[in-house]
């Protein structure tokens, strides 16, 4: 009764902080600030470039800018498509184009796209301002959602989705194996994508293919070497959970700015694959190496079932998942099998880490970003089940790319923390989890 | 390499506004994991809401600084709310989840560009304690020897550790009642306090509001002694910070986030300070190390202390090591 | 085992024979109260009882597929100790985590001194009177006896967020508590453990400790998850002279155990489960010679006799 009272409450408190972002996010959804830091002492402006749907500018249209009805100035595109209008000061602005000059077959995208409202200029700011330009059919109404881009959206959250799986894997499998967190995991994924980096670019210059290969190797030999010299022997002494579960966290701390002083404060992006055409299927496109990567993905997912179903260590690594005495009192070498889902979870992790540094690119804090969307992924689909990480992770894919459709891309791993927390809330043991005994 | 010079550098940090407000969210954590056994990996998230909380209300509403910190205070009351009601109920390692994430969460929030009209988006927020520094009582600097503090962190000084030794005495007031024998319990055994008709529930939500609080308000400490947040300040690797201080000096002990922010930052500053002084010497040659890389060493060096302190010295500089290895988790 | 544990184990169980035959000699006051309250009362389940403390009704909880507790209908007597009996997996642990509130059942209601408790969180369950104690010993490790025993008083003011600020608004009734729980300590044989870590004590040290502070809550009653297991023999006798002394009192106890010797020698009625329904209840000498029960219980779990032989 009253658990259910608490959960009421929270659900408000939670919808209350949800409610604010879609009131908030209505401006940016048609200007998107840009600020520049060069013109601190000049007046405030309104500026932009008009370009058509192809990205090519358009030259001569005409822009007004008006405040509370009254006509501030105006400006016509230059041959870049390049416009400013200055402004007397600081508030808020109406900025309209005037489609009488756009060209046949070119209009704004949605509905009413040609005047923007509320277009807040801080002080000494130059504000930029985006007319979002379309093939001239209106979609219908501003509101609605186009089907090609959720079917985009949808795919390219498949695409996500399958690495966070991959690499979730690992962590799922030794944390039902071991019980620990393994704060220390999205290193993994780094070490992958920076080995790889490096195999695959001067002197080296392996294939990409080979160096995530090799790179798969040193992954899952830097978690076994961990779990060899590290938690092993802290097992051993008969370490607390929470005691390791620091350890992990300083680990993670001491891997990952190693990584940032070998590696750099940089992104970078692999040589080979970086820049693609993408192929055309239906309403989606997406690029051969993304689609590539994809399937990977899936096959490695498929892989791992059914190494858990099919082979004897799988059978083993599920006995120690469900009950680690039982199991080590079956005869199963307990040790030898928390070693090898240790190699196995760095390996997928290293892949993994690959796969996000081909799609986007390669940093030392991608491996900690990656983790939170992994625990996100692993809770949603039920801590200590290898499928529900899988699963999960997906869902959080899909979730982090469609909340884009609504809601600023910056914002999309936030959506998909979020729905971990709901999760948290309303089912807490997950997707597949098993609802715990108590008492 | 003048020695001294690197020295004082590093008393400087460990007696600083810096090391008081560190202390101040420890010890807000102290609450959490060391006497209750909250594992809250997400304090930074309290310090986020108590430092915007009291800048936007001094920038945004006119609201004198003083009621801003008490906004900033009252912010993490709700935030532990939401947070808690959720997660209080499940085991202690989807709490620490759910934790993180919820600082992140807040961190996205607050930088992105639809919120940029409040909370300033990535640039942040500026200028907004100057009531705080006119009221400054100093009026000449403190020099004791090769030690010099100017007038304004003589100020900031004062105020954060006199906040931090009272929050500790309140700390040590509450431990020392029933209300705290009932937060230990809770730590060692959740079922069993229940079995005595203790509301575990609401203990463990008193304890995340009241050291969600002192986080914010150590939050609030930091928003004024730097006059400029950014969201990127705030970013998980503090409460990794804080929980290093607390483990440092001692979890469940009164004065050991104290202590143990204390000798954090002597050490931080002056590896810092050292690797600087060592490098303008010349003794690290450039191919192994860059100056830009000492940000990334001090971080990995607090990683590699964590991680040999929980190894080695669970208990901390004056922890109990007899009692620790009691716990049977 | 040895042939010299073996003699032993039997010495001991040669004593408590005689403590048993002592104590059918001289029943205690509450032996000889509670056997009149019982007298009318027939030996079926789900029966009646003249002044029920407890009441169970359609008690059900499901694990997966498994019916760990089916329990149509049972009535717990105020005043007496009641034994639940029952094979490994019956529902007897089960039915003490459903009545106390630390897990949910699948449906059923129950009521507890003649208010309803269905539903009810598990410290609000202790505070109305009715405590536990737990299979696998629960002391507080890292608060020394004397605190594990004082955290047991209800009611206290300090435990306030806001008056624990305020030591004299607490000062005095924590010294009332701070000398009922010295008085229970040295009634449990523990003064000289005050001082010490809970973590440091024996098993059984453990077991007495947690009965100690479950009393500190003064319940009216007390259900006692194997009270003597992992105990050593000696204080067996100490812990079953507590239990009887705790029912002359007044107070209602009831115990799960698998010693069928402790059950027949202390208990005023015995219930017992089997695959989660009681098959039988009555008074000691009814079970000995129930068949259901020989057939349920004694037929998987031989008694202790039959095991030397």
């Amino acid at each position: 009764m009253t658990a259910r009272l608490w959960a009421a409450i929270a659900a408000v408190l939670l919808g209350m902080l949800l409610l604010v972002a879609p009131a908030g996010a209505t401006t940016p959804a048609a200007s998107s600030p840009v600020s520049a830091g060069a013109s601190e002492e000049a007046a405030e402006t309104v500026q932009g470039t008009v370009r058509d749907p192809d990205r090519e500018p358009l030259e001569g249209i005409t822009i007004t800018v008006t405040q509370d009805g009254e006509e501030i100035g105006s400006a016509v595109t230059d041959a870049e498509g390049s416009w400013a209008v200055p402004l007397p000061g600081p508030g808020s602005y109406t900025v309209t184009l005037d489609v009488s000059g756009l060209p046949e077959g070119v209009a704004p995208r949605a509905e009413g796209g040609e005047v923007l409202d509320g277009v807040t200029v801080r002080p000494g700011a130059s504000q930029g301002v985006i007319f979002q330009l379309g093939t001239g059919e209106v979609e219908e109404g501003g509101a609605a959602i186009p089907v090609a881009r959720v079917l985009q959206l949808v795919v390219d959250g498949i695409k996500f989705g399958a690495i966070i799986a991959i690499t979730a894997v690992g962590l799922s499998l030794v944390f039902g194996t071991t019980k620990l967190i393994n704060f220390a995991h999205g290193e993994f994924v780094t070490i992958g994508a920076v080995t790889a980096y490096f195999l695959s670019t001067a002197p080296g210059n392996l294939p990409i293919v080979l160096a995530a290969v090799l790179a798969m190797a040193v992954g899952g030999a830097v978690a076994g070497g961990v779990e060899v010299g590290l938690w092993r022997p802290l097992r051993r002494r008969g370490a607390g959970l929470i005691q390791m579960f620091i350890v992990a966290i300083g680990l993670s701390l001491l891997l990952r700015h190693l990584i940032l002083i070998v590696f750099g404060s940089r992104r970078q992006q692999y040589d080979e694959y970086s820049l693609q055409t993408a192929w055309t299927l239906g309403p989606v496109r997406i690029t051969p190496r993304d689609l590539v990567i994809t399937v990977l993905a899936f096959a490695i997912m498929i892989g791992v079932a059914v190494m858990l179903q099919r082979t004897r260590i799988g059978t083993a690594m599920r006995a120690v998942n469900d009950n680690k005495d039982l199991a080590e009192a079956s005869g199963i070498d307990v040790q030898r099998v928390i070693l090898v889902v240790w190699v196995l979870g760095g390996a997928l992790a290293a892949i993994g880490g690959v796969f996000f540094g081909l799609t986007q690119a390669i940093y030392s804090e991608m491996g900690f970003e990656l983790l939170l969307l992994m625990f996100a992924g692993v809770i949603l689909g039920g801590l200590g089940s290898a499928y529900g990480a899988m699963l999960g992770s997906l869902v959080i894919g899909l979730v982090s790319q469609l909340s884009t459709l609504w809601f600023p891309a910056s914002l999309a791993y936030m959506w998909a923390l979020l729905v971990m927390i709901i999760v948290l809330l309303v089912r807490p043991q997950g997707i597949l989890g098993r609802r715990e005994r108590v008492g | 390499m003048d020695v001294l010079a690197v020295l004082s550098v590093a008393v400087r940090g460990a007696l600083g506004p810096e090391a008081a407000i560190y202390a101040l969210a420890a010890i807000g954590l102290n609450i959490h994991f060391g006497y209750t056994g909250l594992l809250n990996f997400g304090q930074v998230g309290f310090m986020l809401v108590g430092a915007y909380g009291t800048a936007i209300s001094v920038l945004s509403f006119d609201a004198p600084l003083w009621a801003g910190v008490l906004v900033g205070m009252a912010c993490a009351v709700v935030l532990a709310l939401i947070l808690g009601i959720p997660t209080l109920r499940l085991r202690g390692d989807y709490l620490a989840i759910a934790t993180i994430a919820a600082a992140e969460v807040l961190r996205y929030l607050y930088r992105s560009s639809f919120a940029e009209p409040v909370t300033g988006g990535v640039f942040g927020l500026v200028q907004f304690a100057g009531e705080f520094y006119a009221v400054n009582p100093y009026t000449a600097p403190l020099e004791l020897g090769p030690l010099r503090f100017n007038e304004r962190a003589l100020w900031l000084m004062t105020v954060a550790w006199g906040i931090t030794f009272l929050a500790a005495g309140l700390v040590w007031l509450l431990v020392h009642s029933p209300w705290g024998r009932v937060l230990r319990a809770v730590r060692e055994d959740e079922d069993a306090a229940r079995s005595l008709g203790k509301n575990v529930f609401a203990y463990k939500m008193q304890a995340l509001v009241l050291g969600g609080v002192l986080g914010a308000l150590a939050g609030s400490l930091l928003a004024i002694n730097s006059q400029a947040i950014t969201p990127d300040a705030f970013i998980p690797i503090i409460t990794f910070y804080l929980w290093t201080i607390m483990i440092l000096g001692g979890a469940s002990r009164v004065l050991g986030p104290i202590l143990g922010s204390i000798v954090f930052w002597f050490l931080l500053t002056f590896l810092d300070a050292f690797l600087r002084g060592a490098m303008s010497a010349g003794w690290i040659p450039g191919f192994l190390l860059a100056p830009s890389d000492i940000g990334a060493v001090r971080f990995a060096a607090v990683g590699l202390g964590l991680m040999l302190l929980m190894v080695f010295r669970p208990a901390g500089l004056i922890g109990n090591q007899k009692e620790l290895r009691l716990d049977v988790r | 085992m040895s042939d010299d544990r073996h003699e032993d184990l039997l010495a001991q169980r040669e004593s408590v024979h005689e403590q048993e035959q002592e104590r059918e000699d001289t029943p205690s006051v509450g032996a000889r109260r509670a056997a009149a309250a019982l007298a009318g009362v027939a030996n079926v389940p789900g029966v009646a009882k003249p002044d029920a403390i407890l009441v169970a009704d359609d008690m059900s909880r499901h694990f997966g597929g498994v019916r760990a507790v089916e329990v149509e209908h049972l009535e717990i007597q105020r005043g007496t100790i009641t034994a639940l009996i029952g094979p490994n997996g019956a529902g007897k642990s089960t039915f003490f985590n459903l009545t106390t509130g630390f897990d949910r059942p699948n449906s059923g209601r129950w009521s507890f001194d003649g208010k309803d408790i269905s539903g009810a969180p598990s410290f609000r369950i202790a505070r109305q009177g009715m405590v536990r104690t737990f299979q696998l010993t629960k002391a507080l490790t890292r608060l020394t006896s004397l605190e594990n025993l004082m955290l047991g008083a209800t009611g206290q003011r300090g435990e306030r967020l806001l008056t624990s600020l305020l030591r004299p608004t607490w000062a005095a009734q924590e010294a009332g508590i701070r000398h009922r729980a010295e008085e229970l300590l040295a009634r449990f044989n523990l003064a000289h453990m005050r001082d010490e870590f809970a973590g440091t004590m024996s098993g059984g040290q453990r077991k007495l400790l947690e009965m100690a502070r479950a009393l500190m809550v003064q319940p009216d009653m007390i259900l006692l998850d194997e009270p003597m297991a992992g105990v050593n023999p000696a204080l067996t006798q100490s812990l079953l002279g507590h239990i009887e002394a705790l029912r002359d009192e007044g107070m209602t106890i009831v115990l799960v155990e698998h010693d069928m010797d402790v059950i027949m020698s202390i208990s005023d009625w015995v219930v017992c489960f089997a695959q989660g329904k009681v098959i039988a209840e009555g008074r000691p000498d009814d079970i000995r010679r129930d068949t259901a029960v020989i057939d349920a219980y004694l037929g998987t779990h031989r008694s202790l006799q039959e095991d030397q032989t």
